[in-house]
């Protein structure tokens, strides 16, 4: 049976502008898997910890956070911080024995280039490869 | 402030997993300040736990609610507000909070969240150093402010040891040797001499030893 993962992915205004500027069937003739949900948030470091631990509670397999060059932020320190709370989810998900990598950050350079299609790519194949996220066992 | 740190979470779902719906009791007091158990780390908490449950294949309801503070009568009063709403209550106060509930509660499970670590302060962002061992007799006149009780690894009275080298402790480099620090810090301050005088044996009754403390202050009580 085939598996097709459930992606959320964050990314900034800035890293973010290719989803907007091209759409889904731009995004699709770029590469991008159909099965990634693009969320828009100004900045990665506005993103709580919650938030993302929202988007596992809500059926996804993997999610990930695109932000600026961790010394390119245009908010300075934003995607430093959603570094940090990626680092600490990944702890978490150790915790209660699930795969860390099923989120992950990335630092991409603002505007249209491969780097953020291919980011969406790895994405698709580590989950894929993992399979459906524990947390999503039928609960009695 | 009491700084704490939350429990392993394995150790936490473990202890509600028979509940069936749980109220995750934040505090605004020590544990908001050093990021352990204020409203964030409530929802935060909340939402792990349920991901833990759920990847034991199982379903759990969480109440979310912050206290002003765990360890007043008063306060503790406040969880009337979701009576009935769950079985057990995963406090993320301090043991002072715990303990509170369970004295005032009699009949509710309550269980802690957090690990309470020591008497400390922030010394850099996301740094939190242990300061004070509320030894119940402070002698912190005679070393400069600078506490060999918390600080001394061997809360040595008379130091230092032979194991300080170059103003760090022999435990860990990263350590500082607290008795460096007083000396160095008591000649800055024109107080050299004060590391001739020989501290007594110490009485250690104030700091526990003796069973659980109490003050009772007569112009409070009613």
């Amino acid at each position: 049976m085939t598996f097709t993962p459930d992606i959320q992915a964050f990314c900034c205004h800035y890293t973010s502008q290719q989803t907007i500027a091209e759409g889904k069937k731009g995004l699709k003739d770029d590469g991008l898997p159909a099965n990634i949900t693009f969320h828009r948030v100004v900045c990665t470091g506005k993103l709580q910890v919650s938030t993302l631990l929202k988007a596992f509670e809500e059926g996804a397999d993997g999610v990930y956070v695109v932000g600026c060059p961790e010394d390119k932020c245009h908010n300075v320190k934003g995607s430093q911080r959603a570094a940090k709370r990626v680092v600490a989810i990944k702890k978490a998900l150790a915790e209660l024995a699930v795969e860390p990598e099923r989120i992950e950050m990335f630092h991409l350079e603002r505007g249209f280039h491969p780097e953020f299609v291919e980011a969406a790519q790895l994405m698709n194949k580590r989950i894929t490869d993992l399979g459906p996220c524990p947390f999503k066992g039928e609960a009695k | 402030m009491i700084i704490a740190d939350r429990k392993p979470l394995d150790e936490i779902v473990g202890m509600v997993s028979d509940a069936k719906k749980i109220l995750v009791l934040g505090c605004r007091g020590c544990v908001t300040v050093c990021s352990a158990g204020g409203e964030r780390e409530v929802e935060i908490l909340a939402s792990l736990i349920r991901l833990g449950m759920l990847k034991q294949g199982k379903k759990i309801e969480t109440v979310e609610g912050t206290l002003v503070r765990q360890c007043d009568k008063e306060y503790i009063d406040g969880i009337d507000e979701w009576e009935g709403q769950y079985d057990a209550i995963v406090s993320m106060a301090c043991g002072v909070g715990v303990n509170f509930i369970a004295n005032l509660r009699p009949t509710t499970k309550v269980y802690p969240a957090v690990n309470t670590s020591f008497f400390g302060g922030s010394t850099d962002q996301g740094v939190w150093m242990e300061q004070c061992a509320g030894c119940g007799n402070c002698v912190l006149h005679l070393t400069g402010g600078l506490c060999p009780v918390a600080r001394c690894a061997k809360s040595l009275m008379n130091g230092p040891c032979g194991g300080s080298v170059n103003g760090r402790c022999e435990i860990h480099p990263d350590v500082e040797c607290i008795w460096q620090s007083i000396h160095d810090r008591l000649g800055r301050i024109g107080n050299a001499e004060a590391m001739n005088v020989i501290a007594p044996i110490r009485d250690w009754s104030t700091a526990g030893h003796g069973g659980p403390r109490k003050t009772l202050r007569d112009d409070l009580t009613i």
